[in-house]
């Protein structure tokens, strides 16, 4: 059984479903990645995913509980971490205090997740005490997971975390995801990119028009000629 | 030599003590304005009559006190009755939030409703004060009246033009800067005071965060009733306590508030002194600084006066017309209204 799955959603914002039937997962430990086209109800299923948006159908599972009926923030305390698409930290408080306000929920000393996460991320160590708005694109992103990851989640979900960064800041943050996904976290991200994407994904959902294209390991997925054919560029 | 003298004493004594104390209580008031827009993001046009009704209740329970023989010489009694007003503004505050604006909040209304609506608490509340209290003026100024006499600074330094600083103003200075040190404090260094900062950055992500908005926003209300109460009975000490005046100083405040940049603490500081001192810079005359620092004869025979005082609400609204054509976001660069 999948750690986190959202199974068969359906639901949109308004009258209108944009997500139909749509699944996916993630296990422990490991990369799962949700590519397709534009408008194909990536970052919907995401939220659906994550509780902020009603699902007409379907369910959500963590760890064998059904969890569709919590909100956002009741999911945080259950373990999962979500990095919005955009204005994903707070541009006007320092690194350090967007660190402090992601394990605003813990009650406990927090000072050792935030080690961990500059060890991850060394150059927020040096740049703590710089509002996060001042930082590169790349460094935000960073800012943003360690800010997600500073509840100690059990899952994290990430909304396309290299969009707009460099190609080689993308190769550097794809690695760090994988050194996420190495402690045993279960990684769930979008992305735009999705060649880079499927290749340190354990997992991979071709999404179209808010339904499954194609459901299978990333590799699997690199290989297959129809999906190269028409998501991949050839 | 003691011509120079006389001028600088001059202006200290009309333009730089007054606006001191003027700017202090602007700056308290701005604060307020400035919290309550970080945090729930609409202008709120019953703050002028929130400083009011804290105010009021800090007079009712004075005079409680002068009656009873209690007071705080040589310091006004107002100050010792300043918690009683602080809670009976706070109070003030969340009854409103539970009956008027936590409606809107769960409709998301959008922030023109939330300025409609706050002019309907302003109207209210000053209806209420004027019920409770009359519309008349108030003096509620006890104490040794000054720290420094006129008088007294002229025998001292041999000048003729004499330097006066009224206990209050000297009150309401040392009052603001505590006050506002303790607001940076909060807002810097606590974690409920992070976290109200983080609410007014980016609300989605704060709730993702687990930080409680409910909590936020009653935490914003009770700020700005203190800071309201302060800076109302602050300014009713200087001057004299009179409903209509805190309808007036909206204006100045809002100025304030926006020429430092809406939402940003600092900014309302900075804009509060910013205002205070353009008004009295603009409204003084200045015929005898020019009478002291000029040759003999070419003394002015006008007032050299910029504008009469009775304009000075003018500058504020010219130095915000100025401000939101130029640049909208303030000072300080804070959220454009």
């Amino acid at each position: 059984m999948t750690y986190l799955a959202g199974e068969m959603m359906t639901g949109g914002y308004g009258g209108v479903d944009i997500l139909h039937e749509c699944s996916i997962g993630v296990d422990r430990g490991q990369i799962a990645v949700v590519v397709g086209p534009n408008g194909a109800g990536k970052s919907t299923a995401m939220k659906a995913v994550f509780g902020m948006l009603g699902l007409r159908a379907g369910r959500v599972m963590l760890d064998g509980e059904d969890i569709s009926s919590l909100k956002p923030q009741e999911r945080v305390l259950k373990g999962m971490g979500f990095v919005p698409q955009n204005q994903n930290v707070f541009t006007s408080m320092t690194v350090e205090e967007n660190l402090e306000m992601g394990a605003f929920i813990r009650r406990d000393d927090i000072s050792q997740t935030m080690q961990q996460i500059y060890t991850l991320f060394p150059v927020l160590y040096e740049k703590r005490r710089q509002p996060a708005g001042e930082l590169s694109g790349g460094q935000r992103q960073q800012v943003a997971v360690g800010r997600a990851l500073m509840t100690q989640p059990q899952v994290l979900m990430l909304d396309e975390p290299t969009a707009g960064v460099s190609p080689i800041v993308m190769d550097e943050l794809f690695d760090r995801i994988i050194e996420v996904a190495k402690t045993g976290i279960a990684v769930l991200m979008v992305e735009q990119n999705a060649r880079q994407a499927l290749e340190i994904a354990d997992r991979g959902f071709v999404l179209v028009q808010g339904r499954n294209a194609y459901t299978d390991s990333g590799a699997a997925l690199l290989a297959n000629p129809e999906v190269r054919k028409a998501f991949l560029g050839g | 030599m003691t011509d120079v003298l006389n001028a600088i004493v001059l202006l200290a004594n009309f333009v730089l003590v007054p606006g001191l104390a003027y700017g202090s209580q602007l700056a308290l008031g701005a604060l307020g304005v400035t919290l309550i827009y970080g945090i729930l993001r609409f202008s709120n046009l019953a703050h002028g009559e929130t400083m009011s009704f804290g105010a009021m209740v800090t007079i009712l329970v004075t005079w409680g006190l002068q009656a009873g023989g209690i007071n705080f010489h040589p310091l006004p009694t107002a100050l010792l009755a300043l918690p009683f007003g602080i809670v009976g503004a706070v109070a003030l505050c969340l009854i409103v939030d539970r009956l008027v604006y936590r409606y809107y909040r769960q409709q998301r209304s959008t922030s023109s409703i939330y300025l409609i609506v706050s002019i309907g608490v302003m109207l209210i509340t000053g209806g209420l004060i004027r019920f409770i209290i009359g519309p008349g003026d108030r003096k509620i100024t006890d104490g040794e009246r000054f720290i420094i006499k006129a008088r007294t600074f002229k025998e001292m330094t041999g000048l003729n033009e004499g330097l006066a600083i009224k206990t209050t103003q000297g009150v309401t200075v040392i009052a603001a800067f505590l006050v506002v040190g303790f607001v940076f404090w909060f807002l810097n260094r606590t974690r409920t005071g992070k976290a109200m900062r983080a609410y007014s950055d980016n609300e989605d992500l704060a709730l993702l965060s687990g930080i409680n908005p409910e909590r936020v926003v009653m935490i914003a209300w009770i700020m700005t009733g203190a800071l309201a109460t302060i800076a109302g009975t602050l300014y009713g000490l200087d001057k004299s306590f009179k409903p209509f005046t805190y309808m007036q100083l909206l204006l100045p405040i809002f100025a304030a508030a926006i020429v430092g940049g809406v939402g940003n603490p600092i900014g309302a500081i900075v804009g509060g002194f910013v205002v205070a001192f353009s008004e009295l810079i603009i409204t003084f005359a200045y015929r005898k600084v020019l009478m002291y620092l000029l040759p003999d004869g070419m003394a002015p025979e006008g007032m050299i006066q910029l504008l009469s005082t009775d304009y000075k609400f003018a500058v504020s609204f010219v130095i915000l017309v100025i401000v939101l054509l130029v640049k909208p976001t303030g000072i300080f660069s804070g959220k454009s209204l």
